[in-house]
Order: structure tokens, then sequence, then C-alpha cells
């Protein structure tokens, strides 16, 4: 059980390499938070879990040098998330832009928590109908 | 009853997009946004000599396939013998896109195990991979006579795959024009 406990919370330190870029690729510092900024939300393909700031696979890597081509030529983050798009499709951006294929990414969030709100409300309200004194009458109660 | 129902209907729904999920197969495999779109332009200097270039224009006017490998990837050596095989069929082109990879052992590579590609572009840095969505080799794509890709493959080929997802997208076209 010691042994158990150790290793979990052994697991639970384990903190992720992150930023395997570390590599100053603009002077500008602007354009360099903008590249960062980029790079951190492309998913990478051959790992599907990591941005391809993150990931040292060659393919991020190449992603990573086209990005900074792009950004060196003036290209706008639109742009880039456009040519992107076409060659991998919307599930390589970690924030999908909101057009008609992903509109339902975007508000199922809402969507759910106004069916919970509903249900929640419809059970308080049941709740509060109810008798106070008599809870023998709510079934599951604790005798 | 009403108490159970709507749990009830909310479990049995997630129960559906977990069964959907798991069937899916290959949760690496995504669906290529070239399908039914014309195959990316590129030129590239051949593998074997590189003062031969090869593209676009070799994919004119017939069905041929785009095979994606490299010496470091080990899927595309378990998929070479079914190449060489579909090479001696005389069914179809097949074209490589030697991706990421380094010359002298790619020509080694097709001298010890057989080249089935009638001319392989040698994508040094990945460039071109990056124009055709290429992600984890081995890839293969069928581009039919519009030069349009009709279909894309992630991992190795094998005759199974070939016939169902290939040949029926070939017969499927060819009747349908």
């Amino acid at each position: 059980m010691k042994r158990i406990l150790v290793t979990l919370c052994a697991t639970l330190l384990i903190t992720p390499a992150l930023a395997i870029d570390q590599e100053q690729r603009f002077e500008d510092p602007e354009m360099q938070a903008r590249y960062e900024q980029l790079i951190s939300e492309v998913r990478c393909l051959q790992c599907q879990n990591q941005s391809i700031k993150d990931s040292n696979v060659s393919l991020a890597a190449d992603l990573r040098r086209e990005i900074a081509r792009m950004i060196d030529e003036g290209q706008t983050d639109e742009e880039i998330a456009e040519f992107l798009v076409t060659r991998y499709g919307e599930f390589a951006l970690y924030r999908p832009r909101a057009t008609g294929k992903t509109l339902v990414l975007w508000l199922a969030p809402f969507l759910l928590l106004l069916v919970g709100g509903f249900g929640l409300a419809r059970v308080v309200r049941h709740r509060m109908s109810l008798p106070i004194d008599d809870d023998k009458q709510d079934e599951g109660a604790p005798q | 009853m009403s108490r159970f129902l709507w749990p009830l209907v909310a479990v049995v729904a997630l129960l559906v997009f977990l069964v959907m999920g798991l069937r899916h197969g290959d949760p690496r495999a995504l669906p290529s946004p070239f399908i039914g779109k014309p195959a990316p332009q590129f030129e590239l200097p051949t593998l074997k000599n590189p003062e031969v270039t090869i593209g676009s224009k070799n994919l004119e006017g017939k069905y041929s396939l785009v095979n994606v490998w490299a010496t470091w990837c080990v899927m595309c050596r378990a998929e070479h013998g079914f190449l060489l095989d579909l090479a001696a069929s005389g069914t179809i082109p097949i074209y490589g896109i030697n991706w990421r990879d380094q010359r002298p052992a790619a020509i080694r590579w097709l001298q010890e195990l057989g080249d089935p590609y009638l001319a392989s572009a040698y994508d040094e840095d990945g460039r071109v991979g990056i124009d055709w969505g290429v992600y984890g080799a081995p890839e293969s794509f069928l581009v039919d006579p519009d030069g349009t890709v009709i279909y894309k493959h992630l991992g190795p080929l094998d005759p199974q795959i070939w016939e169902r997802e290939f040949v029926a997208r070939m017969t499927q076209e060819g009747d349908s024009q």
C-alpha cells in the first residue's frame, strides 16, 4: 500500500518536458511572442496530444520552420491558420475556428450547461414541494 | 419510472458515442482534407538523378498511386513487398515521395529491396510533405486522371486494403463517368 502511494505521488510530481523549441527565432520580441503563441496552438499530428512547440518529432520541427518563414514573410495569423487547415484539417488547430463544421464544438458546452441547469432546477423545485418533515416517504432515505 | 428514464437515455447516448469512438479504427488516421480536391502542385528532383525533376505533370491523364516513404520508416518496409507485387502487376503507376530521408540510404534501400516506383521525388526538407498534409509515413494517395485525390491511406498497404479501398474507388469512378 505504501509503495503504491509513493509511486502515485511520484507520478504526480512528474513535470512534462515543455518547450523543446527554446531557440530564439526572431530578434523582434513582438514577432517572437507571436511565433511562440502560434506554435503552442498547433497540434503535432504525429504525437496528437502535444503542440508543435512541445514536440521534438521531425514534422513538428518542419512546421515550426514553415510558421517562422510565414511570419517572416509578413503573413497574418489567419493566413497561417488557413495554411495548416487546408493541409491537415481543423484538427491541427488546438483552438478550432468557429466555422460551420466546428460550430457544434463551440456550442456544445453551453448547450450542456443549459440542459444541466434545467435538470437541476426541476429536481430542486420538485424537492422543495415535498413536505419537510416527511422524509420516510422519500425512497432511498435511511430509516 | 420517469425518474430513471432520463438518466438511462443519457447513459445510452454516452455508450453509443463510446462504441462509435472505439469502432472508428486507427485513432491517428485523420480525414484528409484533400479528398475530392486537386492534388497539391509539386516539383522535386528525383531520388536517383537530382538533375531530373518529377512533379504534378507526371500524374496527369491516368490513375496514379503516390506513396510517401522513407528508410527510417519501419512500416514502409512492411508494405514494400506489396508495392513490388503491385508494380509487377502493371495495374497502376506508382510514384514515390521520399520524405525527409538521406539520398544514399534511400538509393541503397531500393537497390536492396527492389524498386516499385516509376520514380521517387526526393523531399529532403519535408516541404512537399507538408503541402500534401503528410504526418506519418507510409501514406498512400490515389490520384485520378483529372489530378484529383480520391483516397488517402495512412499506414502500410496490403492486398485487402488495396482491393477494398483503392480498386473499389477506381471502378466506381470509372462507372460513373
